[in-house]
């Protein structure tokens, strides 16, 4: 059977108390007991995915030629403004990410206001400070200027040419955008330059004191302050009819106003939130429903080595969610699937060893051979018959990812995970306890304790 | 037990089982989802009564909204599909409705552009392929130590190619009964039955790989069905855990979002479990009796 039987012991406590550590707990904190330093932080609360929690996935695609070169540097930028300017919404929790060459996937979790977000992700936000001299232009007008026009517009004959105002520096200048309130409440918008737009900038407003100074976001006026003083010094504010919503979200726009490269809506979906809480308590009473009847099924079946299997399997859950937990799987609906049919192949495997004890103890050999056998034996096709799963799983994930599809993903990578702790649990907790248990009970009366 | 010699019954009753919902899907074509024809799926509920799908209909129609289905669910809820949705689409779309049927919540609202539709098509194509090429080698290599290891990587894609027709099948009747569709979900359900399916077959290959070198002096057919017979008792009860407890429980009790997937799961499961036995352990014996040379000739009593 096995030898250091008392080490092996140990060494699944101390995993398992590791294990419900986690399990347990939201946040994991160590600090030291001498100063109070902390040594380690890390957040474990569990991860809902979007189909048990409610909420709006977007997937993002270049809108760009299928064969243009797009770098990941400006995808990585892209990603991060979009990430940014969400975030500054106030939604909590969202993620955005890399899905592929061209695209990106944003989640946004228990979300209400799904037109917000798409809103604020569909802008591309091009920003523009433009001179538009005495002229007072109402917020939401269109205009031209003459920032990126390489040519003189055509105009047809007899229609009256468009003004094409000047530009004098794009969102490109900004430093940092912050909102502040003045001391009777009211909102506003405090900016600084990079010291070239500060340049650019004083010269202007030193110039054009007393005109209107129009602040453009994709050709549409978003406001047109006054130049009530010349700004030389690198920052100023922006003052205006703003509570402090319209005063934040004006600051998001100058803050990430520009995306390096042009995406479009590819793909939407929203969930409702009741359809996503219906569907996780069911999914979970039934979870629970079916490891009960495995669990009794096992141990009357098998009788003692059943019921080392049910310890394992118990365990092999202690440790998978703790595992999940620790590296952040979202969990989703098709994720508790992949879960439970991994939860199926710890039990194979466990099935596998079992049939071939009976089978070594139906032939007559001693109780220490048969045991060593039926692992040696199984081991191969328990190998093998993982690995294929394996290989569909890793198959499964790739496909996943490359189209921002998390369900698909969530999925693969519960399952894989799950068979890899499985193997775990099959070949060596149960092995463990199993021996531990053939030892101290002194088996003789085989067909009672193995059910043959 | 002697389960091979009856080989050509159990070809039959596969036969018998997965070509009625083949035929419902080359007539009736695919039930594909908008996941990969691209288009969009409305889920809405109503404070009040439940419109009539011909008043839904009405509102698509004036919103210049192409092709539009409506269909009704156990909710009291409706599910439109239509056109792909931009975002000022659905907005107006939405107020629209508000203002003909009352307060109308969205449950769920999904909108694929065309170009990712297809995308998604193909790339769930070469998914399927490259991971059996994979496991095809993985099996061949696996068994390099045996006379024709191939032809075990072989047999167990043939009887993953039965457990994937089956699920088709199934879900091609499916589409005709109670509107299920083939979506993202069923991909993940063919890919896990897939996998299961080749883990069913390997077990059953590893006996034979076993029993090939002890029982050396056994012909063929009877190994094969020795090993058959060896492994029987733990495919029941692995099927039994598997399928039967854990997928029937999520079937039962389990949300109506999940009950498809887990449908096409447990069938798929079954059918592997079924074909790693009655499909690539005879394909094996078939193959190495050479026994197609008397399909068409003399001897028709094995048929």
């Amino acid at each position: 059977m096995i030898k250091n039987q008392n080490t092996r012991l140990l060494i699944i406590a101390i995993l398992i108390a590791f294990a419900l550590w986690i399990d347990l707990s939201d946040t994991l904190f160590l600090s030291n007991p001498v100063n109070g330093a902390v040594i380690y932080e890390r957040n474990v609360k569990p991860q809902l995915g979007l189909d048990l929690r409610g909420g709006l996935q977007v997937l993002l695609e270049a809108d760009l030629p299928e064969d243009a070169d797009i770098s990941s540097d400006s995808m990585e930028v892209a990603r991060s403004v979009i990430e940014n300017r969400t975030n500054a919404l106030g939604v909590s929790e969202n993620v955005v990410q890399i899905a592929g060459d061209r695209r990106i996937v944003g989640e946004f979790p228990g979300l209400e206001d799904t037109e917000g977000v798409i809103s604020v992700i569909q802008q591309t936000g091009l920003l523009e400070f433009v001179d538009v001299g005495a002229t007072f232009l109402e917020a939401g007008t269109f205009i031209e200027t003459d920032y990126g026009l390489s040519e003189e517009p055509v105009v047809e004959e007899g229609a009256e040419a468009p003004t094409v105002y000047h530009t004098v520096m794009t969102g490109g200048a900004l430093k940092d955008v912050g909102v502040i309130s003045d001391n009777f409440g009211a909102m506003q918008i405090a900016f600084e330059l990079t010291d070239e737009g500060s340049d650019v900038f004083a010269e202007h407003t030193s110039a054009n004191i007393g005109m209107n100074l129009a602040i453009v976001l994709d050709k549409q006026v978003i406001s047109a302050p006054r130049i009530q003083s010349a700004i030389t010094g690198g920052s100023g504010v922006i003052t205006g009819q703003f509570d402090s919503e319209s005063a934040n979200a004006f600051a998001v726009q100058l803050r990430y106003g520009s995306l390096p490269i042009p995406l479009k809506i590819v793909e939407s979906r929203i969930i409702g939130p009741t359809l996503g809480e219906d569907s996780l308590q069911r999914s979970l009473q039934a979870g629970v429903i079916g490891i009960i009847i495995v669990i009794l099924f096992m141990a009357i079946y098998y009788r003692l080595p059943g019921i080392a299997a049910d310890i394992s399997i118990i365990f092999y859950a202690i440790l998978a969610y703790a595992i999940f937990k620790w590296i952040g799987v979202t969990l989703t609906l098709p994720g508790i699937a992949g879960f439970m049919l991994s939860t199926g192949s710890a039990l194979d495997a466990n099935i596998l060893v079992f049939e071939r004890l009976k089978e070594e103890l139906r032939k007559g050999r001693s109780l220490k051979q048969a045991f060593d056998m039926a692992w040696s034996r199984a081991l191969p096709s328990i190998r093998d018959s993982n690995a294929a799963v394996l290989i569909t799983s890793i198959i499964l994930f790739w496909f996943g990812s490359a189209f921002g599809a998390s369900i698909v993903k969530g999925f693969a990578l519960t399952l894989a995970l799950g068979v890899l702790i499985s193997l775990f649990s099959s070949l060596y907790i149960t092995r463990t306890l199993l021996a531990v248990a053939l030892d101290k009970i002194k088996v003789t009366n085989f067909p009672r304790w193995f059910g043959i | 037990m002697n389960l091979l010699g009856k080989r050509y019954l159990f070809f039959a009753l596969s036969f018998i089982v997965i070509v009625p919902g083949l035929i419902v899907l080359f007539t009736g074509g695919l039930p594909l989802s908008i996941d990969f024809t691209g288009g969009s799926l409305l889920e809405v509920t109503f404070e009040g009564a439940t419109p009539q799908p011909a008043e839904v209909l009405a509102v698509y129609e004036e919103a210049n909204i192409r092709d539009p289905q409506v269909q009704t669910t156990e909710t009291g809820g409706v599910i439109i599909r239509s056109e792909f949705l931009d975002n000022e689409k659905r907005d107006a779309l939405l107020t629209s409705m508000n203002a003909a049927f009352g307060e109308t919540t969205v449950q769920r609202f999904d909108s694929v552009g065309p170009s990712i539709g297809e995308q998604v098509t193909s790339r769930a194509a070469m998914a399927v392929g490259v991971s059996s090429l994979l496991v095809v080698l993985f099996i061949a290599w696996s068994f390099r130590g045996i006379k024709g290891a191939y032809r075990y990587g072989i047999s167990a894609i043939l009887a993953m190619l039965h457990d994937v027709a089956l699920i088709f099948s199934v879900t091609a009747l499916g589409g005709v009964f109670f509107g299920w569709e083939i979506d993202s979900l069923f991909l993940t359900a063919l890919l896990t039955v897939i996998g299961f399916s080749m883990q069913d077959s390997i077990v059953v290959f590893d006996r034979i790989r076993e029993n090939s070198s002890a029982l050396r002096r056994l012909d063929y057919e009877t190994l094969v069905n020795h090993s058959i017979v060896q492994t029987l008792q733990r495919s029941i009860n692995t099927q039994l855990m598997t399928v039967e407890f854990l997928l029937l429980a999520l079937a039962f009790f389990g949300g109506v979002t999940l009950r498809q997937f887990v449908i096409v799961l447990l069938v798929g499961l079954m059918s592997g479990t079924y074909s790693s036995i009655f499909i690539a352990a005879p394909v094996l014996v078939v193959w190495e009796k050479k026994e197609w040379k008397n399909w068409f000739g003399r001897n028709k009593a094995t048929v």
